[in-house]
């Protein structure tokens, strides 16, 4: 309480979260998932994790001592930047993969375009599109020690069976951080305990999402089939984690249910109608470059204007 | 002599379209997926850009102010035309890789702008020149935007092998956006010698940035100025003229 007591001008209720303790929850949530991703695809996963997230600090420590700028690694977006991107690869995939993912997501996503709250796209999710356009086959190979054989969605969408109950715990093949629903699901809690992420993205993103996928996805409402969508692949780690990302969502309350629905219809088409089986990533992408437009569509009207004339 | 000297290195470095001018985006983005096509281009785009700038300086007191553009294309899709069924019939291997760009050379607008601000008011050799020098300096923004984007896309340079044999070749380099990354990285690093050069204070002036100004100002200080500022000089010895024809009337 004595904290808030201070003699001062306005405004005399100040929040003690600051961008590296927003970001240090966001790491303690995605630990989880990366727990989960250790445990079920074993060392090679912890490697790889580490390597992803040394390469974003790094590359963002040695961009901003050459150009002389102040150093910002120690408000942890470059650990979350490294971690998500990490949870977003297949474990088979080489360490070089993760060293230029890190090196792009952060230099030229981020940095480039003048650093934390500038960018315009989430890096790890610019990063991992820009290494699966690159490295195709690496980026799809979810062949393991512990796996082979189709990702959940891609059997999903051959028409073959799925056991449902290992989806949601995650023992299935994917990349590190997407196999388990209820890992995810843990660290979504936490965040939203803590107050750091709300549920109008998410919410309107998976609502919409089992929507369109009722309407389209050619099996009706089928429970099964709507859930192994929802557990397989990178749709919960999508909207918990990247959808809500600070920077590239609408500020605007309005604009975020929008821009939720969009992402789960964007999300539905890929699935549906793409030639590929996943979708999560460039459906988020896509809706972060429609952010701007979206926040301009909603700005609210300010106190005093508008309305109606007498 | 000096005249053709000033106009090629002019095209080659000064006003070099592509990395200064920023002008003939749409064949620079689309057809550098390799170097050798990226040289294709340029010289293809060279040889129309010499002979309609020749053509069009033969022509400038004939060719009526009110109907020029329309004039200046009939002559560039004259010779893109030509061109065309050349390389149809010699070149099929390049024909096939640039395929459509060929034909829309007669919109590229570095053909048009030289036409439009060089080749319309100056002596023939001279837009002759010009047109060697701006197409020599297309044909190597291309060729460096092509050998990049081959070397890291494809492990390949004008089709030999050059990284050893274990490089994965990063294939969004040969796609659409590995070419705004490397045209991105080429011109930073090109405003980057500039400032280098400017900052031991060497007189620079031959290496001009695009962008050496600010875009709200553009057309105060920047580069917009001179063009409209031509376009103006243009209007006016028009207009004079049209009022001398009356006065002859």
């Amino acid at each position: 309480m004595s904290d808030l007591m201070k003699v001062s001008s306005n405004p005399h209720i100040r929040a003690k979260s600051s961008t590296s303790s927003i970001m240090a929850a966001v790491v303690i949530a995605l630990l989880p998932a990366a727990g989960f991703g250790i445990y079920n695809f074993g060392l090679d996963a912890l490697i790889l994790i580490l390597v992803t997230v040394l390469s974003t600090v790094l590359t963002e420590y040695i961009f901003e001592k050459i150009l002389g700028k102040k150093v910002t690694i120690g408000d942890y977006s470059a650990v979350v930047t490294g971690l998500l991107l990490a949870l977003n690869l297949p474990v088979s995939a080489p360490w070089w993969i993760g060293v230029i993912g890190g090196v792009f997501a952060i230099l030229v996503v981020k940095l480039l375009f003048g650093g934390l709250g500038q960018n315009f796209m989430n890096p790890a999710l610019g990063a991992r599109c820009f290494l699966l356009i690159s490295f195709t086959s690496i980026m799809t190979n979810f062949d393991c020690d512990a796996y082979t054989g189709a990702t959940p969605l891609a059997a999903l969408k051959s028409g073959e069976a799925v056991n449902i109950f290992n989806m949601v715990i995650g023992k299935t093949s994917g990349t590190i951080g997407e196999t388990s629903m209820i890992a995810i699901v843990i660290g979504a809690c936490f965040l939203i305990m803590t107050g750091i992420i709300d549920l109008r993205i998410p919410g309107s993103y998976i609502v919409s999402f089992v929507i369109f996928i009722s309407l389209f996805g050619g099996r009706g409402f089928d429970y099964a089939y709507i859930s192994a969508h929802l557990a397989g692949g990178g749709l919960m780690l999508g909207a918990f984690f990247m959808a809500t990302d600070y920077v590239t969502r609408p500020i605007t309350v309005k604009g975020q249910y929008v821009y939720g629905i969009l992402l789960g219809i964007l999300t539905g088409i890929f699935r549906v109608f793409g030639p590929s089986s996943e979708g999560v990533s460039y459906a988020i992408i896509l809706g972060n470059l429609l952010v701007p437009l979206i926040e301009k569509a909603t700005l609210p009207t300010a106190f005093g204007k508008g309305g109606a004339r007498a | 002599m000096n005249d053709i000297k000033e106009r090629l290195v002019n095209g080659l470095i000064k006003e070099n379209p592509t990395f200064v001018l920023m002008l003939g985006m749409c064949p620079t983005l689309a057809v550098t997926t390799s170097a050798m096509n990226g040289l294709g281009m340029g010289l293809t785009t060279m040889v129309v850009l010499a002979l309609s700038n020749a053509f069009i300086s033969l022509l400038r007191n004939i060719i009526p102010g009110k109907v020029r553009i329309p004039a200046f294309i009939v002559i560039i899709a004259s010779f893109v035309t030509m061109v065309e069924l050349l390389l149809e019939g010699f070149i099929p291997s390049l024909y096939s890789a640039l395929g459509i760009y060929i034909p829309l050379i007669v919109v590229n607008c570095i053909i048009l702008g030289r036409a439009e601000s060089y080749a319309s008011k100056n002596p023939v050799i001279a837009s002759l020149f010009d047109g060697i020098g701006m197409g020599l300096g297309f044909s190597f923004a291309l060729t460096c935007i092509g050998a990049v984007r081959e070397l890291i896309g494809a492990g390949t340079l004008f089709g030999l092998h050059i990284m050893p044999e274990s490089y994965i070749p990063c294939s969004i380099f040969i796609m659409a956006p590995g070419a705004f990354f490397v045209l991105a990285m080429l011109t930073a690093i090109q405003n980057k010698v500039k400032l280098i050069g400017e900052r031991k204070g060497k007189d620079m002036s031959k290496i001009q940035s695009g962008c050496g100004s600010d875009c709200m100002n553009c057309s105060d200080t920047g580069c917009t100025k001179r063009l409209y500022d031509e376009k103006a000089q243009n209007l006016k010895t028009q207009q004079i003229k049209g009022e001398g024809e009356k006065d002859h009337a």
